[in-house]
């Protein structure tokens, strides 16, 4: 039943100490799907997508990601991460390396390529998010988008067979959303499967396959975008999307 | 002979100078032989701690906490005491010098230990993430992401310190070490004159001020453009 799925994650329960924060999710992508993930703060969006590659534990549940079981004390989790790539809504590049460092980093301690190959391949990273010409700045020295950029080029790099978005353009100014948009929608172009946790609506409804609404740890429904947007089923996701839209 | 010619007479005196330069030379020597020991095995022990600690193992972080808790509170004169006069009673008997240096290492251990933890404590949880994300191990992470981070902050506390400490050996005179000040209080009395500790706190200053340089030039180094 897997071939098709290449994430399966089954009765996922975290809790943080006394809090309850995912209660029994389920959650399957197919290759080259776009799942949106929407709901309010602290409905366990980010906790989800975090517990895909196990940067959260789950407390219980089971999650398969491409056929390996991202939870058995036997898998190599450093290296079925490099499956898994994940952009964070701060960047998290590292400060002290220029762009192609940041790229580069993983290519060579964990995938065991030469400084030249990891560079060649870095810099076609670079190119498919439009920042070949950035490679030796610095991340104090780009802005916030072209740092969403170069993250999402650490992800790229290492091919990834799906792509975690965590509030890819919550901290940016709204000028520079669209950059980053625009990279992820040529990555979507290209067959990347990809889950996004964002408040993009916008892009949710042109880009996405599937929007998942959340509440309260729950996932409550989800469907098409059109379906989810329009006519959702649920009263609180009414009330979400009513939210949403207000603004 | 006038205020001022007495005062240069009896500070800076000419020729108990000459007479006690070799000896004051001599105490150079042992004083950096000490420092260089101090520093090196005390940082490499402060950051070995350190970098246990960052694994996580409560019973360890417990020991590593306490050792590092009592070396810091401990005054380095009352080790240093110790160590020479007390363990004998034990077994070894350290010399004066072996005694100075095992002593002021474990406090500079104890204080690095600490900066350092301060260091990589301070470096972001994203900062960790984001590496693990991509198939970093956790040793991996920590060498490649997190300590670079970290020296840089770590450098100007820690430069502090290893000054402080390493200014400490002057406290082997009480164990018969033969260092700088050592040399020059022996001198004193033998020539009646405080020539001699003039010369000796010249020598601590031209030793110490190219410590104080160079680690204004190290912390450059690990700048990086924000």
């Amino acid at each position: 039943m897997s071939q098709k799925h290449i994430v399966e994650a089954r009765g996922i329960h975290k809790h943080f100490g006394p809090l309850h924060v995912l209660k029994g999710v389920d959650l399957e992508v197919k290759e080259r799907e776009l799942v949106f993930i929407i709901g309010p703060s602290g409905s366990g969006k980010s906790t989800l997508l975090r517990c895909l590659n196990r940067l959260e534990e789950p407390t219980s549940g089971s999650v398969m990601v491409d056929g390996i079981d991202m939870l058995s004390p036997k898998t190599d989790i450093n290296h079925a991460r490099q499956r898994i790539g994940m952009v964070f809504q701060s960047f998290n590049l590292y400060p002290h390396m220029t762009a192609l460092g940041n790229v580069t980093l993983a290519l060579r301690k964990v995938a065991g390529k030469s400084r030249a190959e990891a560079e060649a391949i870095a810099r076609q990273a670079l190119e498919r998010v439009g920042l070949a010409d950035r490679a030796d700045h610095t991340p104090g020295q780009l802005s916030g988008g072209q740092q969403q950029r170069v993250a999402i080029a650490r992800s790229i790099a290492l091919e990834p067979r799906v792509m975690l978005f965590d509030e890819p353009t919550s901290a940016l100014d709204p000028e520079l959303v669209g950059s980053v948009l625009e990279v992820m929608r040529s990555l979507r172009e290209s067959g990347m499967t990809m889950i996004v946790v964002s408040h993009e609506m916008g892009f949710a409804r042109n880009a996405a396959d599937r929007v998942v609404f959340m509440d309260n740890g729950l996932i409550v429904e989800q469907g098409p975008p059109a379906a989810i947007f329009e006519t959702p089923a649920h009263e609180r996701t009414r009330a979400f999307i009513g939210q949403i839209q207000r603004h | 002979m006038g205020g001022w010619d007495r005062f240069v007479d009896t500070f800076f005196n000419a020729k108990v100078m000459e007479k006690y330069l070799p000896d004051i030379l001599s105490g150079v020597v042992v004083t950096i032989e000490l420092a260089l020991l101090i520093v090196v095995s005390g940082l490499a022990a402060g950051l070995a701690l350190a970098l246990l600690r960052s694994l996580g193992v409560r019973p360890l972080n417990w020991l590593i906490v306490f050792v590092v808790d009592l070396f810091r509170s401990l005054p380095p004169l009352v080790i240093i005491v110790l160590m020479y006069f007390g363990l004998p009673y034990a077994g070894p008997s350290p010399s004066g010098f072996v005694s100075t240096w095992l002593s002021l290492a474990l406090v500079l251990m104890a204080f690095s230990e600490e900066i350092f933890w301060a260091g990589i404590t301070s470096i972001p949880r994203g900062q960790w993430e984001a590496s693990r994300s991509t198939g970093l191990s956790y040793s991996q992470t920590l060498f490649n992401v997190i300590l670079p981070q970290a020296f840089r902050l770590t450098i100007p506390p820690l430069t502090n310190r290893t000054i402080a400490i390493t200014k400490g050996t002057a406290l082997g005179t009480v164990v018969a070490v033969t260092e700088i000040l050592g040399q020059a209080s022996s001198a004193v009395s033998n020539s009646y004159n405080p020539s001699p500790l003039m010369m000796g706190a010249a020598a601590y200053i031209v030793l110490f001020l190219p410590v104080v340089v160079a680690a204004r030039w190290i912390e450059a180094k690990f700048a990086w453009k924000r």
